[in-house]
């Protein structure tokens, strides 16, 4: 389908149709201090005029000087928790005559659209896919929520200080399938979207959009945006040469590095569950005070806790430099392995959720720079 | 039929009773509770004393005063399992700011007549006196944790009680840090979870009421909340000596903010 127009005052429509057609609406809002990922019902609700700065540690919101809808960047959650929830309940079981009775959970939610996506979380829903469509065992929620799901893209026209998509190779601008894909163009004479469709069901929601089609001036402005974000990132200090962390990391497993980051690190698990990748999780087993009922409960664990590689009277990793090694060396180097792919998007969050500002692009120069030495 | 039954006793030692109150507030699992359980010493609740020797007790409160020092032995012995609960229980309590200083100043102000009073010099927890089956924290206790603890003992399996940061109780609700996102001074990284994230769902920083997490690190992040958020080492130290100012993670991070980095 060729690039059309659509006026920035008729977005609302796209998120109208998307709510008749039977979608729970999933986009950006703003909370109090930060963008998070929420229901949204309207495009009144996305928070137009809002930037966010983020910096190590540090993620502030802040008026923008235009009313872009999507001038912020990544949001503080993730997409993940729509399609893999933080807890749930796999199964119920009861003692009913002497007999165990087990009760399997079923999904009767609704299905998802997403507005707003961008290139690098696009990504990590892809990365994610992997772990839980593609393995041997299935997620059965998570493929439920996501063969359902309804995404609009969004190109990134702006990075913050943390984005490193472009040396990732995942961004900023949009080059996975999505079902509609949107670039924002603002300036002081118009705002409107550049709207592609990416798939038969973003056709037939796109043919009902008050559109036009794109002259060339129109889609050289959104080249030209998407430019921009990846400007800033090339000229920013988290711009690198990816292609050869796996062989560096596995060179050094035992860098001093390891040792300097685990005095800094609280292994307290923000990066992990901030990231949109991360997918481990613990699995709980309660029982009630009558000993009648049990259920089973899933919750997003992290590589970074005690519990995580507790095994039968023992914990594998109890240093937080095991820990943080762990979590690095899977992140950037043995994910290659399993999945074919690196688990880092580039998105930046474990660098500004971390509550001491750890950013992994500056511990991945001190392993190389201790190497050098 | 009710000699079926497994006995519970609930002790209190130094503390306020919230703990213990944790359980009567138990309104809507309290007569489950009842039904599973002979409840066989529990003052608060009833006046019925039921000789030991008891299946499970629960114990509140710090050991504070030399009648103490003997009961919480006698406890032990008339107790098949020990559970310590709060923060008074598990890490001597706020009360434990004592062992910081001289107690007999305290007394000689508080008290118009310091000469009745007969207390030890520290505040601490039941661990430091007998062997502890298991130690529920918080300031107070979370009921919900306090059924599962029952319900674990009484299905002889292990309690569902994670020892990991707060933070991820923060990231389970979609809380947008408060740390990162405001530069607010949170112990939520450092301090055990089982509150369920209470203050900062309700927009407040973690003030460290369930200790220490395990492998906490409080210096690297008091180090961060000075360098980077501007906090002062006396809000540092505040922040450390509070409900459980005498765990020993916090109070070592507090002493060596005192000492200026330096260990004794």
């Amino acid at each position: 389908m060729q690039t059309a127009i659509l006026a920035a005052a008729d977005l609302d429509q796209l998120i109208q149709l998307l709510i008749v057609e039977g979608f729970q609406v999933i986009g950006p809002v703003r909370d109090q201090h930060a963008i998070l990922y929420d229901q949204i019902s309207s495009a009144a609700d996305l928070p137009q005029g809002w930037i966010d700065q983020q910096e190590k540690g540090s993620y502030r919101l802040e008026q923008s000087p235009n009313q872009a809808y999507f001038g912020h960047t990544v949001a503080a959650n993730s997409w993940k928790k729509f399609l893999n929830p933080p807890r749930r309940r796999l199964w119920r079981a009861s003692r009913e005559n002497g007999q165990l009775v087990f009760q399997a959970e079923s999904n009767e939610a609704p299905p998802l659209a997403f507005i707003g996506v961008r290139s690098c979380e696009l990504h990590a829903i892809r990365i994610q896919d992997a772990v839980y469509i593609q393995g041997s065992h299935p997620d059965e929620l998570y493929r439920s929520n996501r063969q359902r799901l309804f995404n609009v893209s969004v190109n990134c026209t702006r990075a913050t200080a943390t984005c490193f998509c472009a040396s990732m190779n995942t961004g900023p601008e949009v080059s996975l399938p999505s079902d509609i894909n949107l670039t924002e163009v603002i300036d002081a004479e118009q705002h409107y979207f550049l709207v592609k469709a990416g798939s038969p069901a973003g056709e037939r929601i796109v043919a009902q959009l008050p559109t036009r089609a794109a002259d060339q001036t129109a889609q050289q402005a959104g080249r030209e945006a998407i430019g921009a974000a990846l400007q800033q990132m090339q000229t920013g200090p988290r711009y690198f040469d990816s292609s050869d962390v796996k062989e560096l990391l596995y060179r050094n497993l035992e860098s001093p590095s390891w040792d300097d980051v685990a005095e800094r690190c609280l292994s307290c698990a923000n990066c992990t569950l901030a990231c949109p990748t991360c997918f481990c999780s613990a699995v709980e087993d309660s029982t009630d005070l009558t000993g009648d009922h049990a259920e089973r409960w899933q919750r997003w664990d992290s590589c970074f806790t005690n519990d995580f590689s507790y095994i039968h009277g023992g914990t594998i990793r109890e240093s937080t430099r095991s820990r943080y090694r762990q979590w690095m060396t899977h992140k950037l180097a043995t994910w290659i392995d399993q999945f074919g792919h690196s688990g880092c998007v580039g998105c930046g969050r474990c660098i500004s959720w971390c509550p001491v500002g750890i950013d992994i692009t500056e511990e991945l120069l001190h392993i190389r720079a201790a190497e050098a030495k | 039929m009710s000699a079926a039954k497994a006995t519970v006793a609930v002790w209190k030692f130094s503390s306020c009773d919230g703990c213990q109150l944790s359980l009567l507030d138990c309104e809507d699992e309290l007569l489950a509770v009842a039904e599973q359980v002979e409840i066989a010493y529990f003052m608060e609740a009833s006046s019925r004393q039921l000789p030991g020797p008891y299946d499970l007790s629960i114990v509140e409160g710090s050991i504070t005063t030399p009648e103490q020092l003997e009961l919480i032995q006698s406890v032990r012995q008339q107790s098949r399992f020990l559970v310590a609960i709060g923060a008074c229980a598990t890490a001597g309590g706020i009360q434990a700011l004592r062992n910081l200083v001289d107690v007999k100043d305290y007394i000689a102000t508080v008290y118009a007549h310091p000469e009745y009073i007969s207390t030890l010099a520290t505040s601490t927890p039941i661990s430091e006196h007998v062997t502890v089956d298991f130690e529920l924290r918080g300031c107070p206790i979370n009921k919900q944790q306090l059924l599962e603890v029952i319900s674990a003992f009484l299905r002889q399996r292990r309690p569902q009680i994670s020892d990991h940061a707060v933070c991820i109780e923060c990231k389970l609700s979609g809380v947008a840090c408060l740390t990162t996102s405001r530069g607010l001074p949170c112990m939520g990284p450092v301090t055990h979870a089982g509150c369920g994230a209470l203050c900062p769902r309700y927009d407040r920083p973690c003030f460290g009421c369930y200790g220490p997490k395990e492998n906490p690190n409080p210096d690297a992040m008091s180090q961060w909340w000075q360098a980077s958020l501007g906090v002062d080492s006396v809000k540092i130290i505040e922040n450390m000596r509070n409900f459980n100012a005498a765990a020993p993670a916090f109070h070592n991070a507090a002493e060596r903010m005192n000492t200026g980095g330096k260990d004794d």
